[in-house]
C-alpha cells in the first residue's frame, strides 16, 4: 500500500496522543484511522475494522438528529469539511457497536497540505452527557 | 551514478581535529550521471569544495535544497558556478505555505547576511519549487515529497536506468511513533526510500540523545538503519553527524548500532570525500 502524504501521517501521530476522540478520513472518505478514546465511543477498535469506506461508516453509526430523525450525508460535519472544504460543527445522535447510542457534539475541519492539496479530512468528537 | 559526500555534518559546520576524518562540513552531496549531468544535494558549507572541484567547462547545474534550515544553504553564496555568466544554475527546493522559495532564499542571500543579493548573481538562475511531480534533470529522474522535519522539508529520489539513490536528511520518521517503524504505509519518506540501491539519511543522534531531542527532526543510528530495513535498501550511509560528535564516536556509535540492530545490508557512516558508484557508472 503507498505511503500516506506526510500531513496525514503526523495527524494520525497527533490523534493518538490526544484523549479526545477523533477520526481522520482521506480524500475519498474513506475512514483511515481513528484513536483509542474515538474506539471507546464507536465501541469498535481500529485495528479490528481497518479502514472503512465512507457507505460503510455513515451505515454503522447510524447517525440521527435531535429528533431521531436521519441526517443526510452531506450534512454530517465530516462530509462537509471533506467536500466543502470549510470546517463544520453540530450535535448528532450516534451508535457504537455495542448498541449505545450517544449524543455527541462533533467538529470537523478539512486536511489542506502544502500547496493546496486536498488531503482528507478530521473529526473530533464530545461526548454530551447531558443531552 | 557517482555519488559524493562533500559534507556529512549536522547542524553546524565542525572543523577541528576531532571532525578529520568524516569531515566538519555542513550537508553536501554531488551525484554524477553517466552523461555527466551534474545534481548537488543540499547547499551547506560543503558545497564550496565541490564548487571548485567542477570542470570548468560545465554549464548547467541543478542544486536540491532539502529545505532551508542555515546548514543546508549557507554554503550557497560561495558557490563558485553563481558567479559564472556561462553557468545555468537552477535550485529546487521548498517554499512555505506563505512564501516562495526565492522570497525564502532572499532571506538569507541579502544584506546583512549576505553581502550580495539573489538578483545580482551573474549566473543563469532558475528557480523551481519542490515537492512537485516527477520531474527529469538530464539522465535523472527525480522525485519529491515532503518528509517529517520542522518546517517544509523534502526528501528526493533519484534514478537512473540502472540505480536508485535516496537522500533524506533532516528526518524523523520515528515521531510519535510507539514503536518504530510502523508499515511503511504510515512511515515518512518510504516512497522516496523503498529498494533504493544506497540511501543517505540522518542519523544524528544516539539512542540517549534521541530521547532528549524528539521533535527535533533527526534521527537517531538506530532508527536510520531500521527505517533502511523497513525499506528494503541495499546500503544506507549514516549522514547529518551531530556537531557534538567526534570520528571517535561515530566510530563507536556506528558499532553499537550495527550491534543493536543486526542489518542484513551495508552501513556506511558517511565522511567527506567518501565516493559511491552505482549501477554501471
Amino acid at each position: 500500500m503507498a505511503q500516506q502524504e506526510i500531513e496525514v501521517i503526523l495527524i494520525r501521530q497527533l490523534a493518538s496522543y490526544l484523549a479526545m476522540p477523533m477520526v481522520i478520513v482521506n480524500p475519498v472518505g474513506t475512514l483511515i484511522f481513528y484513536n483509542e478514546p474515538a474506539e471507546e465511543l464507536l465501541a469498535m477498535r481500529f485495528e479490528e475494522t481497518g479502514e472503512m469506506p465512507e457507505d460503510e461508516w455513515v451505515d454503522a453509526l447510524m447517525l440521527t438528529d435531535e429528533h431521531g430523525m436521519p441526517i443526510a450525508r452531506e450534512a454530517l460535519p465530516l462530509v462537509i469539511a471533506l467536500h466543502e472544504r470549510r470546517p463544520a460543527h453540530r450535535r448528532m445522535w450516534g451508535q457504537g457497536r455495542d448498541g449505545v447510542r450517544r449524543y455527541v457534539e462533533v467538529t470537523a475541519f478539512p486536511l489542506v497540505g502544502q500547496a493546496g492539496r486536498a488531503l482528507g479530512a478530521v473529526a473530533i468528537f464530545w461526548e454530551v452527557k447531558h443531552a | 551514478m557517482k555519488v559524493t559526500l562533500w559534507g556529512t555534518r549536522g547542524s553546524l559546520a565542525t572543523p577541528g581535529t576531532a571532525t578529520i576524518r568524516y569531515g566538519g562540513n555542513t550537508s553536501c552531496v554531488s551525484v554524477y550521471g553517466p552523461d555527466g549531468t551534474v545534481l548537488v544535494l543540499d547547499a551547506g558549507t560543503g558545497i564550496r569544495p565541490l564548487g571548485m572541484a567542477l570542470p570548468r567547462s560545465l554549464r548547467r547545474v541543478d542544486i536540491c535544497l532539502t529545505h532551508l534550515h542555515l546548514d543546508h544553504i549557507q554554503g550557497l553564496g560561495f558557490f563558485a558556478p553563481l558567479y559564472n555568466p556561462a553557468v545555468e544554475v537552477h535550485i529546487w527546493g521548498p517554499a512555505s505555505t506563505t512564501l516562495s522559495l526565492r522570497d525564502r532564499l532572499m532571506r538569507y542571500l541579502s544584506p546583512p547576511l549576505f553581502p550580495l543579493r539573489l538578483r545580482e548573481l551573474p549566473c543563469q538562475l532558475s528557480l523551481h519549487e519542490t515537492p512537485c511531480a516527477d520531474f527529469t534533470i538530464g539522465e535523472f529522474r527525480i522525485a519529491s515529497a515532503l518528509i517529517c522535519h520542522p518546517g517544509p522539508t523534502v526528501g528526493y529520489r533519484i534514478t537512473t536506468a540502472a540505480a536508485t539513490l535516496a537522500y533524506v536528511t533532516d528526518h524523523e520518521p520515528a515521531l510519535g511513533v510507539p514503536e518504530f517503524p510502523m508499515s511503511g504505509e504510515w512511515t515518512s519518506g518510504y516512497d522516496l526510500v523503498a529498494e533504493a540501491d544506497l540511501l543517505i539519511h540522518d542519523a544524528q543522534y544516539s539512542s540517549e540523545e534521541y530521547a532528549q531531542y524528539v521533535g527535533w527532526g533527526h534521527s537517531s543510528l538506530q532508527h536510520a538503519i531500521a527505517f533502511a530495513a523497513l525499506a528494503r535498501v541495499q546500503h544506507v550511509v549514516l549522514f547529518h553527524h551531530d556537531p557534538g560528535h567526534t570520528d571517535q564516536d561515530i566510530d563507536r556509535l556506528t558499532t553499537e548500532a550495527i550491534a543493536a540492530t543486526r542489518p542484513t545490508f551495508a552501513v556506511t557512516p558517511g565522511a567527506e570525500g567518501c565516493v559511491f558508484a552505482l549501477g554501471s557508472h
